[in-house]
């Protein structure tokens, strides 16, 4: 402690805006702690007490493991379908000028803005046999609503929003320079687009769909109102916890949640190894 | 391949970019367009490659009509004022692109490609570069990677758009000297965009002189220097000291200040211009010429000293600079706030309403 403190003494002072580093990462710690790592540690806790055999006793549930199962492929799913329509939705804000184009914009973030569980239920309504979607598609033989599809749907419907967020700023920094540099080159507007465009935006859209897919991993509110909710086809994760919940086997829950967090964790870390290492190349080092 | 540029025109919104204009260059010919920011240099280079369509007119390169032509299709080089390098891409894959995306048919094999990228970076001498990406590249090895990029094709016409414009001063002068080596081996035509006269003068065979979207003069860079057509130009290409004087009895004058006409001369008001190396600089009033200044600032720069010169009793729009060589200001050893008298011995003569100048001299008497 002394000799740092001497050490500062003799160092000329940092011209910076914001208090040193001592005392924001203090801060910053701080919060995550109690934000972030008390709970998680509170729910390590949990299944600490129930002992392994019992912990992969719950989390190997037939019943569960169906719920992991459709939580997956859903959320995969929506996150796919949300890479898609994400890159065309971020590209239509960012490449075009069209009457509206703002409040387009602004309502890119209503899945964000609503209750999921108004989300749920609005979705439920409408897809709903006698809804207004829903009865057109009935007399196309599609159901949507309290079937897995339905998950998928909402699912979808609220995550939407990070696909979009994490592309658009690198659309607006892409310099129509190369794309031009590209045409003169002589390419076709698809090599362009394979070859200058889309490496530019693949970090952000591959981060845009984890962060899309980890949010579905998790999502409660909007997807119970509209799946249904039969055992072995149309139960989420997120669901069996409740469920556990409801029956006050804290344990159980916490077991079935430490999965969730797991699956998430890991997926978010890979992303963000891969995208480094990527966007080290782009930006030299 | 020649290139002729008939009646050409853009209109951005209400902004005329260009009025019609029409420009001819004849094959393997190096061009420079030169002038002010908004002169409309880069829309024509842009329309040139296609990267813009024109309002009206007509482009051919050689005999093939281009002006309905996409970009992709003109096979022109273009280099990017900001080099526009794939910034994913290795140096190897950018060089490389312009190959790799020419239709199967066309395409080398994978060997010859290779063969021709190392050729290519061999050429701009950075082969030891093949495998960094752009951003691990300086500034100057950026615009080589863009040249070579840009020959990959082996186009025959090559456009560049203000193609030293962030470098520093040395790099700069070393790549000029490099582009015009290689341009002459090669021998496609180029156009280059730029607002640097010096570099326009010593790289082009002819400069085209623009300003807000007309050609204001297209000449042989001596023959701009010697006798540059308007006002624009005179003041564009610089160094001119301007000396508004109303004609009184055999002299121009200005305040308290007068310059004696030469022998010949028009009793006419108007303007002189004079450029900065043509002057001599003494501490009294000649016969000639009664021009009061107080020097402000003396920077010596490379062979010359220039002096920044504020008139005294009398108008002028601009700061005045006068170029001395170092033995001339050496003998006389002027101070900074010391008033001093400057005597031209050439100059241009702008009458009135006149668009054109004549040329004057004076017949020296110390």
């Amino acid at each position: 402690m002394a000799t740092h403190l001497t050490a500062a003494n003799v160092r000329p002072r940092h011209k910076r805006v914001l208090p040193g580093l001592s005392l924001s990462l203090g801060t910053s710690l701080l919060f995550i702690s109690l934000i972030l790592l008390l709970p998680m540690t509170g729910l390590v806790m949990q299944t600490m007490d129930m002992g392994w055999e019992r912990y992969w006793q719950v989390i190997t549930d037939e019943r569960v493991v169906a719920s992991y199962k459709v939580t997956l492929w859903a959320a995969a799913l929506a996150s796919i379908f949300n890479g898609f329509f994400g890159l065309l939705l971020a590209w239509v804000l960012v490449r075009y000028e069209f009457p509206g184009r703002r409040i387009l914009d602004a309502l890119v973030d209503l899945p964000f803005a609503l209750p999921t569980a108004v989300a749920g239920i609005t979705l439920a309504t409408l897809y709903a046999q006698n809804g207004w979607y829903g009865d057109v598609l009935e007399s196309l033989g599609i159901k949507v609503a309290y079937t897995p599809w339905g998950i998928v749907l909402a699912m979808a419907f609220t995550s939407i929003p990070f696909v979009v967020r994490t592309v658009q700023p690198v659309l607006e920094e892409l310099s129509p320079e190369e794309e031009e540099a590209g045409m003169t080159l002589g390419a076709s507007d698809w090599s362009v687009f394979r070859r200058v465009i889309f490496p530019a935006l693949w970090p952000a859209l591959m981060t845009g769909i984890a962060l899309s897919f980890t949010r579905s991993l998790g999502e409660f509110g909007a997807v119970i109102f509209i799946a249904g909710n039969m055992p072995y086809v149309s139960e989420i994760t997120s669901l069996m916890i409740f469920i556990s919940l409801q029956e006050f086997d804290f344990a159980a829950a916490s077991a079935i949640a430490s999965v969730v967090l797991m699956a998430s964790l890991v997926l978010l870390f890979a992303i963000n190894i891969w995208q480094a290492r990527y966007l080290r190349r782009l930006h030299g080092r | 391949m020649s290139i002729l540029i008939e009646n050409i025109s853009k209109k951005f919104g209400h902004f005329q970019a260009l009025s019609p204009l029409s420009l001819d260059i004849s094959e393997g010919e190096m061009i420079g367009l030169l002038g002010p920011s908004g002169s409309g240099k880069t829309t024509l280079l842009r329309i040139i490659a296609g990267l813009e369509g024109a309002d009206s007119g007509r482009i051919q390169f050689g005999d093939r009509d281009v002006t309905n032509l996409h970009v992709r299709d003109r096979r022109v080089g273009f280099v990017f004022q900001n080099y526009a390098l794939f910034r994913h891409m290795t140096v190897a894959d950018n060089v490389a692109f312009g190959l790799e995306v020419l239709p199967r048919k066309e395409r080398p094999s994978r060997a010859e490609i290779q063969k021709r990228v190392q050729h290519l970076l061999e050429m701009v001498q950075l082969e030891h570069l093949a495998n960094r990406f752009p951003s691990q590249l300086s500034g100057g090895q950026k615009q080589r990677i863009a040249l070579a990029r840009a020959l990959a094709t082996q186009p025959e016409v090559l456009l560049l758009d203000e193609p030293f414009g962030a470098l520093d001063a040395k790099v700069r002068k070393e790549l000029r000297r490099w582009l015009r080596g290689l341009h002459d081996e090669l021998g496609f035509t180029s156009v280059f965009v730029t607002h640097d006269q010096e570099e326009a003068l010593e790289l082009s065979d002819r400069v085209v002189v623009m300003s807000n979207g007309n050609i204001e003069q297209i000449d042989q860079p001596g023959t701009l220097y010697a006798s540059p057509n308007s006002r624009f130009v005179f003041d564009f290409l610089g160094n001119a000291n301007v000396f508004e004087g109303k004609t009184d009895a055999g002299v121009w004058r200005n305040g308290q200040a007068s310059i004696a006409l030469p022998n010949g001369a028009q009793q006419e008001d108007g303007q002189l211009y004079i450029r900065s190396h043509e002057f001599f600089v003494s501490t009294e009033a000649t016969a000639q010429a009664d021009l009061p200044l107080r020097v402000i600032a003396i920077n010596p720069i490379g062979a010359e000293v220039r002096l920044e010169l504020a008139p005294i009793g009398w108008q002028s729009n601009d700061v005045w600079e006068v170029d001395l060589p170092h033995k001339a200001f050496d003998k006389n050893g002027f101070e900074k706030g010391q008033t001093v008298f400057v005597t031209p011995k050439a100059g241009y003569f702008f009458a009135h309403d006149a668009k054109q100048p004549v040329e004057i001299h004076w017949s020296i008497t110390k």
